[in-house]
C-alpha cells in the first residue's frame, strides 16, 4: 500500500494504525495530520492517505525541506531551482521581499549586497520587524531567509555597491536582481553588468511608488539580458511614496521573472 | 532614427547626449543601446547618431 508521510511515499503493510505508523517513524510528533485534517483519534490507514506528522518547534531536517519543496513543485524543477545562484542588489521594499519569494521556492544560493541598517520608517513596506530595528539589513534579511529554509545558502555583502566592486561581488551569479532605491545607483548596476557580465541576466525595477492602479505594474523584456519590472514613471516624489503593496507587487513581478528565467522561459 | 520603437526625428550632429537633453533624461540615470550594443556614459557626448540607428532608452525612476 503506498502512503505519503511528510510529504515521502513510502509503502507499508495494509494493516497499520496512525498511531503505529508514529511510533515508527515520529514518536515525538504532538501532532497528526491526515489529509488535511489534524486528527486526534486512531484510525486504519488506507492507500493513498497523506500523512504529516508535526512536532512543534522542530526544525525539518534538509532532507525533509528537499522532500517538500519537490512535492510541490517536482523534481525537475525544484533540482534547476536548487542548483540557481541568484543575486540580490539592495534589500529595502523590493530586495528583502524577492528574497524572501525566491527562498520559498527553494533557490540555491543567495548573494545579497546591502549596506544600511533597518529603520523604523522602513516597516511600512520592508520584510522587516521591529526587534530588527538597527540591525544591519544583511543580518536581518539573513534571520528571517533561514527561518524560511534554514538550509539555504547565503552570502552576504554588507558594503555599498558601485562599479569598483559589483562584478567581485555577483562573479558567481546567474542573475542579479536590481532591488536599489537610486535612478543613478540602478542605471550604474544595469550598465555595468550588460557591458561587463556578458554571462549574467538582470532583472531590474522602475515606477513603483504610490497607490496607483496595480495593473500597470509590468515585466518588460528589453533584450536577452536585461528585464525590467514596474510602471516606469511612478517615481518618490513629496505626494508619491513607497508603499507595501505597489511595492511588494513588483518584487515579486521581479522574483517570478527570476524563477522563469531559471526554468528556460525567456519573456 | 528609431528611438524606443517609434520615428524620432533625427538631427545632423546629434549625439547621445544631445538626444538625452532633447528628451529631457539625466544621462546617470539611463542605460543607452544603439543597435543593440550597449553604450558608456563616458562615450555619449562623442557618440554621433545616425540617422539609420536604432536606439533604446531605458530610464531609472527611483524606488526600491
Amino acid at each position: 500500500m503506498i502512503i505519503t508521510v511528510n510529504e515521502k511515499t513510502y509503502c507499508v503493510d495494509r494493516s497499520y494504525t496512525l498511531y503505529q505508523l508514529k511510533n515508527e517513524y515520529q514518536p515525538l510528533a504532538d501532532m497528526l495530520i491526515l489529509n488535511g485534517r489534524v486528527t486526534k483519534q486512531d484510525c486504519i490507514i488506507q492507500e493513498g492517505d497523506r500523512i504529516v506528522m508535526i512536532s512543534k518547534g522542530e526544525s525539518p531536517s534538509e532532507d525533509q525541506m528537499s522532500s517538500l519543496l519537490i512535492h510541490r513543485h517536482s523534481s525537475q524543477i525544484h533540482n534547476s531551482l536548487n542548483k540557481a545562484v541568484i543575486g540580490i542588489a539592495g534589500l529595502g521594499g523590493l530586495g528583502s521581499h524577492v528574497a524572501a519569494a525566491l527562498t520559498r521556492i527553494g533557490i540555491g544560493t543567495l548573494v545579497l549586497c546591502d549596506y544600511d541598517v533597518v529603520e523604523p520608517s522602513n516597516l511600512n513596506r520592508q520584510n522587516y520587524f521591529i526587534h530588527q530595528i538597527g540591525m544591519k539589513k544583511t543580518i536581518a534579511t539573513q534571520d528571517n531567509l533561514l527561518q524560511m529554509h534554514p538550509y539555504l545558502k547565503l552570502i552576504t555583502h554588507d558594503t555599498y555597491l558601485n562599479s569598483a566592486n559589483i562584478g567581485q561581488i555577483f562573479k558567481d551569479v546567474d542573475i542579479v536582481v536590481e532591488a536599489l532605491d537610486l535612478p543613478f545607483c540602478k542605471a550604474e548596476l544595469v550598465n555595468y553588468i550588460l557591458k561587463h557580465m556578458h554571462e549574467t541576466k538582470v532583472v531590474a525595477a522602475s515606477g513603483l511608488a504610490g497607490y496607483d492602479t496595480s495593473n500597470t505594474i509590468m515585466t518588460r523584456k528589453v533584450n536577452e539580458r536585461l528585464f525590467i519590472c514596474g510602471d516606469g514613471v511612478s517615481k518618490v516624489s513629496q505626494d508619491c511614496c513607497l508603499m507595501a503593496p505597489r511595492v511588494g507587487i513588483t518584487a515579486n513581478h521581479q522574483a517570478n521573472m527570476v524563477l522563469r528565467l531559471i526554468l528556460g522561459k525567456q519573456e | 532614427m528609431i528611438v524606443n520603437g517609434k520615428d524620432f526625428n533625427w538631427k545632423k550632429d546629434m549625439t547621445i547626449n544631445t538626444l538625452l537633453e532633447e528628451l529631457c533624461l539625466d544621462l546617470n540615470t539611463v542605460v543607452v543601446e544603439v543597435n543593440q550594443v550597449i553604450i558608456d556614459k563616458d562615450k555619449y557626448a562623442e557618440f554621433y547618431l545616425d540617422k539609420k540607428d536604432s536606439v533604446e532608452i531605458i530610464s531609472f525612476v527611483g524606488g526600491g
